[in-house]
């Protein structure tokens, strides 16, 4: 079994019985993808919820929400999954510091993150089947495409499956 | 903007190099008062790199790492973050209070913590407005003991908008005799955001493309 790690706003796509993984997200959030029948699961790391706060055309889409997500599904769609069948799980999305008070919503982005991702996957009419989001720490993932089981670690706390 | 980031001349790297020194070196005068020990300033270290080499410079996604966070507003607007690692932190405690800091920190041990990061992104943030002619104006200091991934990557999302490179500018502080165990030091990071560099320059007389 291979394990294809995904940085900070990057995507990939596994197949039976490869797993993948993204490490520390804080505020972003990973957004899983699977096909149960095929065993090919996907990840993206997103980092911001909207491609309106891209400053600049040319951007890379796996790190908004809004195309992010979108993009995914269709690399699984091209690596042979059916997107009837997809089903989504996600975390990250925590906010990282308390910063009570301040107004600036780039502070708070870890929420706004975790709204835009269900947001998108609900446009697609993928079904969100668990999720890990929230909080004030730190998470790594990771997708086991033979399971589809999303591994959750976070520091001084219990492995959880989701 | 993350090209233009990329493109920075050399000769304006070495002008944060030299804001970063200013900035550092006023912390380093603040925290060697503190804890009555004699503070080295290292060489401060300005380069343009991809948000998945900054988490590998500090050390990796997973690593633990102390970090107290401010968001500056004001003349040019930023994020700075003074880090440290265990060691580093559970060091700085003993010497400070004379507790040892064993699984995890004390609710002490942390206060300490986040005093001292307040004291040195305090004194940092004061030099560098004096150097830059600019109000500077942070936030509550924030403390999160975490991953170094889940704090670098929320700390670099407004810098996100703009491209998936940051120039870091990072400021180096180490105790006299290496009482501090680790990598023997403590960060300061300043992450301005894109438009602010052209501000700095600005401020400091150096605008243009750094050939003249």
């Amino acid at each position: 079994m291979a394990t294809v790690r995904v940085g900070i706003a990057e995507s990939g796509v596994v197949l039976n019985p490869d797993s993948i993984v993204t490490l520390g997200l804080g505020s972003c959030v990973g957004v899983t993808l699977y096909d149960e029948r095929k065993r090919i699961g996907g990840m993206v790391h997103v980092m911001l919820p909207s491609t309106e706060l891209a400053k600049g055309t040319n951007f890379n889409r796996s790190k908004f929400a809004d195309s992010a997500v979108p993009d995914l599904l269709n690399q699984l769609v091209r690596s042979g999954a059916d997107q009837r069948r997809l089903v989504a799980k996600l975390a990250g999305g925590a906010q990282m510091f308390n910063l009570a008070g301040e107004t600036d919503s780039l502070l708070k982005i870890g929420l706004r993150n975790v709204e835009a991702c269900k947001k998108a996957l609900s446009l697609l009419r993928i079904p969100v089947l668990a999720e890990d989001t929230g909080g004030s720490w730190g998470r790594t993932v990771e997708l086991f495409s033979d399971s589809g089981i999303l591994e959750v670690r976070a520091i001084g706390k219990a492995k959880t499956h989701i | 903007m993350s090209d233009s980031l990329g493109r920075m001349s050399d000769f304006h790297l070495d002008v944060l190099k030299e804001v970063s020194n200013i900035g550092a070196g006023n912390a380093a005068t603040s925290l060697s008062t503190l804890l009555g020990k004699a503070v080295d300033m290292r060489v401060s270290r300005v380069f343009p790199m991809p948000f998945n080499e900054i988490i590998e410079y500090v050390g990796g996604a997973e690593r633990m790492i102390l970090t107290v966070f401010v968001r500056i507003k004001g003349g040019i607007s930023a994020n700075m973050l003074y880090s440290m690692n265990l060691a580093d932190a559970r060091a700085l405690v003993r010497h400070m209070t004379g507790a040892t800091e064993e699984d995890g920190f004390s609710e002490m041990g942390l206060s300490v913590v986040h005093e001292v990061g307040n004291i040195m992104i305090g004194s940092y943030i004061t030099a560098l407005s004096d150097f830059l002619g600019f109000e500077l104006i942070p936030t509550v200091p924030s403390l999160a003991v975490d991953m170094a991934g889940a704090i670098l990557s929320f700390s670099l999302s407004e810098i996100g908008r703009s491209g998936d490179t940051a120039i870091v500018i990072d400021g180096a502080l180490s105790l006299d005799g290496g009482a501090l165990s680790g990598d023997g030091a403590s960060h300061i990071f300043l992450l301005p955001d894109p438009e602010s560099f052209d501000k700095i320059f600005q401020a400091l007389g150096v605008a243009g493309n750094g050939d003249c």
